[in-house]
């Protein structure tokens, strides 16, 4: 496309100082990690619940912050001529550094809540960069099933470590690791295993959540490369092997981890020969090896567990290369599509030596990397506790379909006759092919040295998985064995499978027609259904209808009281009629007598009268009980009140027509007035029934003279104790009667305000 | 004393959840004074004398009427007032723009649409 980059993408270079960095410091400390040592660092965080900011490294962390670390390098790389000149640039870079240190942390965390915080923080950066071109709607449902789907797994993960620290006594990893199988004897161990298993599976997109993982695929390439085949998806891999010293073992651990990785292997398997899309076909093979490794983690044997972690580094070498690969097609040819360009291989030189080596460490052939891998693989199978038959099949099966896809992966784009439409496209810059090409050189240099990479990365990582300490030795030539005859086979059939692609191809297409996988439609089910009962909710409880609000305000009032009083137990003591003299019954008789009459006449004047007696009657319990200022106050503001309504009420339509409709919508409501008022009444019986204490009340009448200079306690309380209350109280009073004038004004003036018609 | 605050809640209640607005300032006084009759009664009602400090002595003389709550009360009182005298201009006003006093009519903020269905009579079908 471009020769020379703009100016303003050249910053992105800087960006790949960060994982440079950490790398370079991961790998300084590659021989501790090799010779066994753990780094540990601790800070105390939230002591109160056992988090703390703890970090550990060994063997199994250093492989997977490694693997980090280097495609987050090459992939920073990749990205500023991949995303330069976008006008989001800034924020992609600055995401994807946090997604990068986000999984750093997470393979590094030594405390359980830590590691669910860094694993919660790759959902989000992860939701974010799929999500990425906002404003197309497949990214932004994509990016929401990845969220939904993972983000429940975590939750229910989080469950799970919080069993564990219950189980374990801690939550930290390197006290959990300690305890043999302590966890796997407590009878918690069931639900620990299911809450735990969750998390990993949704997050490695194991069958049956494998489904979000293709619908990723409209992240921008390099995130795919980076998130969706090297590292993100790989955290659940990480988590069963770090948890796989305490949890692995029992028959549910075998059986669970090898029957859903083997379905997970050939779903993903036999899915990619349907696609013509280059990334989901990529997508399906990750599938593939995410359930390969998951399937190997069920193993107990050090064989199974060389194979997992082997291959994990495998196919992150020749799997992030091939995306980026992918990513250069994209962006040059501006297609993904398997058909539409071929010959690449004499414009675009140095992408495709990139291309046929990452393709050829996929299919295993000897030399690469990817054959001592398959080697260790067949191996791995035929140690399994669980099936070893069956997985071997299964092993050799997935490993002949991914040959022929390797094949197809390459031979299509690149080799054949250039059409005259392709004779514009140019070789990449360098920054995009030099981080394939650097991939597949290594996955070429690891196959001539295995000795050197099992020595110092496997060997630490497996040791660090609670195996003893046996040496680990990787070659590339086991000698004429049972694993060379299955990768002569794998070859052979591979090839095959490769020439007859398209009859596969149709077959898979057909299959999916005739038996199509509900898993996402289950999902959006699941999603409607959420969506329905919060549109019901909705209509139920937020009809707009003032009533239906009241209601369910007061209804709650009602049925909390009603619930503490009766958890409270302590209801009054019967008999307790007080000593009222006769004028105070006729009192109270009166004030009810007026309340029945307001709730009852269908006449403003009754009402207002009733209302005028309610006050009036109030203000002489007020000066019978010993509050005349009370009563005074009382008096004055009931007056006012009743001149005010009614001055209003002549201008309001009369009180008639109560019959609307729903008759028994006004008994409920009736009820629910008596419930109310019973409620507070037993309540203000209970209350009265309890000692007073009145140590408030004597320090103002021991200081009101003494202190404040006033005889009328209830004076000095407001205006002298309390005076501030007093002044907001006015200020209420002012902001109210200005409100007030200024609703007015506006009718006066005539112009109507927001609600003129 | 208990009792009529209940009898005063209750009443109030049932106003407050009725559709007429009208109905619904006077449920608002109503609990407004019921409210005010808790506190009251909440103070204990034993001593009639009003708490007040005689010229010759430098407190109270014996037990007087509980001071605190009173002067709460007249705080809850004139702040009460006020409130209802700004809802009763905002519920004239909003009559005179809207021509009703249904509370179910009253639907600016959140009006009628297919998630929620209006009412299906009015109480004063007769009203302009």
């Amino acid at each position: 496309m471009e020769g020379k980059l703009p100016a303003r993408v050249r910053w992105h270079y800087l960006a790949a100082l960060l994982p440079a960095g950490l790398f370079a410091l991961l790998g300084a400390n590659l021989p501790a990690t090799a010779g066994g040592q753990i780094w540990n660092w601790q800070v105390d965080w939230v002591a109160g619940l056992g988090a703390t900011l703890g970090l550990r490294l060994d063997g199994l962390s250093m492989l997977f912050g490694l693997v980090i670390t280097a495609v987050g390098t090459l992939v920073t790389v990749y990205s500023g001529a991949y995303i330069g000149g976008h006008r989001n640039t800034g924020r992609y870079q600055i995401l994807l550094q946090s997604f990068m240190v986000a999984m750093l942390g997470l393979v590094l965390a030594d405390n359980l809540i830590l590691l669910f915080i860094f694993w919660e923080l790759t959902t989000f950066t992860s939701f974010l960069l799929i999500g990425f071109e906002h404003d197309r709607t497949d990214a932004r449902e994509s990016a929401r099933q990845a969220l939904f789907v993972t983000g429940a797994g975590g939750l229910a993960m989080l469950a799970g470590f919080i069993l564990i620290g219950q189980a374990a006594g801690s939550y930290s990893l390197t006290e959990v690791l300690t305890h043999g199988n302590r966890l796997t004897r407590d009878p918690r161990y069931p639900i620990i295993l299911v809450l735990v298993l969750a998390g990993a599976f949704t997050k490695s997109a194991q069958f049956p959540f494998h489904f979000w993982l293709p619908n990723a695929m409209t992240a921008p390439t390099p995130i795919s490369a980076f998130l969706h085949s090297a590292t993100m998806v790989k955290a659940g891999i990480y988590l069963l092997a770090r948890l796989h010293p305490v949890m692995s073992g029992p028959p549910a651990w075998t059986t669970t981890l090898t029957l859903f990785g083997a379905v997970t292997a050939l779903t993903g398997a036999i899915m990619a020969f349907g696609q013509t899309d280059l990334k989901r076909i990529l997508a399906y093979t990750t599938l593939m090896a995410l359930g390969m490794l998951t399937l190997f983690l069920g193993g107990t044997h050090t064989a199974a567990l060389v194979a997992a972690m082997t291959f994990f580094l495998v196919h992150a070498l020749y799997k992030s290369a091939l995306f980026l690969v992918v990513g250069i097609l994209d962006h040059e040819t501006g297609t993904r599509r398997l058909d539409a360009v071929r010959g690449l291989r004499r414009p675009m030189p140095w992408t495709a030596a990139a291309a046929l080596a990452a393709a050829l460490s996929m299919a295993g052939f000897p030399l690469f990397f990817g054959f001592v891998g398959k080697e260790i693989m067949y191996d791995g199978a035929l140690s399994m506790d669980f099936l070893p038959g069956p997985v071997t099949v299964v092993a050799v099966a997935a490993n002949t379909l991914m040959t022929a896809v390797a094949g197809i992966l390459f031979v299509r784009p690149f080799l054949g006759r250039l059409d005259a439409a392709g004779t514009a496209i140019h070789e990449a810059p360098p920054p995009l092919f030099g981080g394939p090409l650097l991939l597949g050189g290594t996955g070429i240099l690891f196959g001539i040295i295995p000795g050197w990479v099992s020595r110092w990365l496997i060997q630490p990582a497996v040791h660090a998985m609670g195996q003893d300490g046996s040496p680990v030795t990787l070659s590339l030539f086991h000698g004429l064995s049972l694993p060379l005859l299955l990768s002569i086979i794998t070859l052979t059939v591979g090839v095959g499978c490769y020439l007859s692609r398209h009859t596969l191809a149709r077959l898979v297409f057909q299959g999916t027609r005739v038996w199509p996988l509900p898993l996402e439609s289950a999902y959006q089910g699941v999603l409607r259904g959420i969506l329905g009962i919060g549109r019901w909710q909705t209509r139920w409880l937020q009809n707009g209808s003032l009533h239906r609000y009241l209601f369910v305000i007061i209804a709650a009032f009602v049925g909390l009281s009603t619930w503490a009083l009766a958890a409270g137990g302590q209801w009054p003591a019967p008999g307790g009629i007080p000593e009222l003299a006769l004028r105070e019954w006729l009192l109270v008789g009166l004030e009810a007598a007026a309340v029945v009459a307001v709730v009852m006449t269908r006449t403003r004047l009754v009402a207002i009268s009733g209302l005028g007696v309610v006050g009036a009657g109030l203000a002489l319990i007020f000066l019978i009980f010993g509050a005349p200022d009370v009563a005074l106050t009382q008096l004055m503001v009931e007056t006012l009140t009743v001149i005010i309504v009614a001055v209003i009420l002549l201008r309001l339509p009369d009180l008639r027509s109560r019959e609307c409709g729903d008759r028994p919508v006004r008994i409920a409501d009736g009820l629910l007035a008596l419930a109310a008022g019973t409620a507070v009444a037993v309540m203000l019986i209970n209350a009265t029934a309890a000692p007073l204490d009145r140590g408030v009340t004597a320090f103002y009448e021991q200081q009101s003279l003494v202190a404040a200079h006033g005889r009328n306690i209830v004076n000095v309380i407001l205006v002298d104790f309390r005076a501030l209350d007093t002044l907001g109280e006015i200020t209420v009073v002012a902001l109210a009667g200005l409100s007030a004038f200024a609703l007015i004004r506006r009718e006066r003036n005539g112009r109507g305000g927001p609600w003129e018609r | 004393m208990a009792i009529l605050v209940g009898i005063m809640v209750a009443g109030s209640v049932y106003l407050i959840l009725g559709r007429n607005l009208i109905r619904f300032i006077f449920g608002l006084v109503l609990a407004s004074n019921a409210v005010n009759l808790l506190l009251f009664t909440g103070g204990r009602l034993s001593n009639p004398a009003p708490p007040l400090i005689p010229p010759d002595a430098l407190t109270p003389a014996g037990p007087v009427a509980n001071a605190l709550p009173q002067a709460l009360m007249l705080t809850a009182i004139v702040i009460g007032f006020a409130l209802l005298v700004f809802i009763f201009v905002l519920f004239y006003r909003a009559y005179q723009e809207i021509g009703t006093v249904d509370t179910e009519f009253m639907r600016l903020a959140e009006p009628v649409d297919a998630v929620t269905p209006g009412p299906t009579c009015s109480i004063e079908p007769e009203e302009v």
